[in-house]
């Protein structure tokens, strides 16, 4: 059985102008110890996926069907007194910013204490060694002065260091990392990458990493999942997806990546178009107004997931067109379909 | 980079910056003020036509640079010529200012949210006087939208009602309003998605082409300096640290510092980036309030001896138009 289950979610935001289907129809499983990795551009409902999983969604923001199960509990419908047992406990967050996330009042000690108290039955004196004990374990230097310290002493990479020893405190079975690393430079993010990897090694936790950026997930992810409009385009191993693209979205943001190793510099080909109105979401694929290759039936009918390989599969008509897809699970040992371009 | 060379203004240059320092005063207390050097001593020229990258962690000072450089700040020293003449009085500040411009990173805060499109546009021609009536100037303003690829009709609407990638179009437009030559970029696609991005390297590069524009490019993505870059200088804490060919300084970095930025820029290719070695720098940039004595990268560094200590490595060219500052290269 999964560590955590998703099915059929459905996240929307009731807006005075509308419904807007943030998150429309995803399911996934995340297995213990793996890193499933969730890319996709600004709304595309890779954040509102988070948010859903842990119930912090703002107002009008709410999960209108669907499932989440967390070692087969269901998670839909728990009252806020059940799910503030589960928050920081069972699911942990760390959010991109690091400074808008710490309280500017309250001492690192003060709030890495309070997550430590609330769950587990330590007192004040123990809850401090546990905290020390956390800070160390992130790498953060001299930790019984630190957390006597504010936010605003820290740097970012430290900030970022100090939620994640916050996340980690209670020994939560998964981690959400809602791009952890986005405001941090390159050799920050080096560290901070480097440091969850290890922990996650050490733990036996899963992550779920959330990010933009394909050079975070082709570092530290099993799976990737990759969203456009609230909705899964394609779904594999990080090498399926990045070795065997099978989507017209995913081969796009491929080449509107610059690569380091062409010295030659290669004009970009970019994604024609902007990111689809999600209030006036057209009926059929969603990346289809954008897409070179779309055909009649992409503009009217949403097309279903089908399998591209034993751990592969997307949601393109163009596959289903070339037959180049199957409809239940391969045998293992079934190559991977190739493109018929 | 001698100081000959930078003080004689040569013709293939177009901007040449010497000895640039900008500091700011910073109250540490009670009357007590320390000056922030946010760029100390920066020298680099930026040929006719060329793409000069310039990166660097946060802090560094590459925005800095950017903006001394169009005197968005007075220079605290140092000197900076532009096509063979010296800016700094005000009859040259004031050609300087139509013939240089700048694209700024947030393309939600750099556009003025009471201003339509076409007055946003319009701007500096409205400052120059370059229009002489109000039709040149609406022609000039849809022609300036077409050519970064705007719907004219929509001249008239506010800023926040177009994308990210649209406002940024919007600024690129104003920047180009005066028929500059030389463009400062702050970070112009950091705020953009992936496949906007790409849409607007693309259209910079074009516009280069186009006018033979000359670019100074600032950024903290080094896979996207690399690709719009001839050159690329690396900063940190304020110093120069590197400067060579964007192929060069990408795949043959010699300064500790550039080797270890470039061993942690992730590589979008899973096999790839579980081979590639990461040199992770142990601790964090030091304050710029609290300079570390001799060269600023000591602290983090792991070949720094005494001699970094005691004095700030001068740069030297180490191979033909490749030039470092560090002792021990």
């Amino acid at each position: 059985m999964s560590m955590l289950e998703v099915k059929d979610l459905h996240t929307s935001f009731f807006t005075p102008s509308g419904e807007v289907k943030a998150v429309n129809g995803l399911s996934f499983q995340l297995d213990k110890g793996k890193v499933l990795g969730i890319v996709g551009e600004s709304g595309s409902g890779k954040s509102v996926t988070a948010y859903s999983i842990l119930q912090i969604l703002t107002n009008p923001g709410r999960i209108v069907s669907g499932s989440i199960k967390l070692h087969g509990e269901e998670l839909v419908g728990k009252s806020d007194e059940e799910m503030r047992k589960i928050r920081g406990n069972k699911i942990s967050i760390i959010f991109q910013d690091p400074m808008t996330s710490l309280n500017p009042t309250f001492t690192i000690g003060n709030q890495l204490r309070e997550a430590i108290i609330l769950h587990t039955d330590r007192n004040k004196k123990q809850a401090e060694e546990r905290a020390i004990e956390m800070l160390k374990l992130v790498g953060i230097s001299e930790p019984e002065k630190r957390i006597h310290q504010y936010a605003y002493e820290l740097s970012g990479g430290m900030r970022q260091r100090v939620m994640i020893a916050m996340a980690l405190a209670c020994e939560p079975d998964i981690l959400i990392a809602d791009e952890p690393t986005t405001a941090l430079d390159v050799t920050i993010q080096a560290q901070i990458l480097e440091l969850m990897l290890s922990l996650q090694k050490e733990l036996g936790m899963s992550i779920i990493m959330i990010t933009h950026d394909m050079g975070v997930i082709a570092q530290i992810c099993d799976e990737v999942i990759v969203m456009y409009a609230g909705g899964v385009c394609e779904r594999g191993t990080a090498d399926a997806i990045f070795y065997h693209p099978m989507h017209e979205y995913t081969r796009g943001l491929m080449r509107s990546i610059p690569d380091m190793s062409d010295d030659e510099k290669t004009r970009l080909v970019p994604i024609t178009g902007t990111p689809i109105d999600l209030l006036h979401v057209p009926p059929g694929c969603p990346f289809a107004p954008r897409c070179d290759r779309a055909m009649k039936i992409c503009l009217k009918e949403k097309p279903k997931e089908y399998w591209v390989g034993r751990d592969h599969l997307s949601a393109c008509w163009m596959n289903i067109k070339n037959g180049a897809c199957y409809e239940e699970r391969p045998e293992e040992g079934t190559v991977e379909v190739e493109d018929h371009d | 980079m001698t100081d000959k060379q930078a003080f004689s203004p040569a013709p293939d240059y177009l901007v040449q910056v010497s000895h640039l320092k900008q500091y700011f005063p910073i109250s540490t207390g009670f009357l007590q003020t320390t000056m922030l050097k946010a760029v100390d001593d920066v020298t680099f020229n930026i040929r006719k036509g060329e793409t000069l990258g310039l990166v660097g962690e946060s802090g560094c000072g590459k925005t800095t640079v950017g903006r001394t450089m169009l005197y968005l700040y007075n220079p605290t020293a140092g000197e900076i010529w532009f096509d063979g003449r010296k800016i700094g009085d005000k009859e040259s500040l004031k050609e300087y200012r139509r013939r240089a411009q700048m694209v700024f990173q947030d393309p939600y805060s750099s556009l003025n949210p009471r201003m339509t499109v076409a007055d946003i546009v319009a701007e500096p021609i409205d400052v120059h006087h370059l229009c002489e009536n109000k039709k040149a100037r609406e022609e000039r303003v849809h022609e300036l939208m077409r050519l970064v690829g705007l719907n004219t009709e929509h001249a008239t609407r506010y800023a926040h009602e177009f994308s990210g990638g649209q406002r940024q179009r919007i600024g690129i437009a104003r920047a180009l309003a005066s028929k500059p030559e030389f463009i400062v970029c702050d970070e112009p696609v950091s705020a953009l998605d992936v496949s906007i991005q790409a849409q607007v390297i693309n259209m910079l590069e074009d516009l280069q082409n186009q006018f033979g524009l000359t670019y100074l490019f600032i950024a903290h993505d080094i896979s996207v300096v690399k690709h719009i870059s001839n050159r690329i200088a690396v900063m940190y804490l304020g110093h120069m640290m590197e400067l060579a060919s964007s192929n060069e300084l990408t795949h043959h970095p010699v300064h500790p510092y550039t080797i270890s930025l470039m061993s942690a820029v992730p590589i979008p290719d899973p096999q790839e980036s579980r081979k590639q070695k990461r040199i992770v720098l142990e601790g964090d940039v030091p304050s710029p309030l609290k300079m570390p004595s001799g060269c600023p990268f000591r602290t983090r560094c792991s070949r720094a001896t005494k001699e970094c200590a005691q004095s700030c490595p001068a740069m030297r060219e180490v191979s033909p138009n490749h030039f470092v500052a560090c002792h021990h290269v």
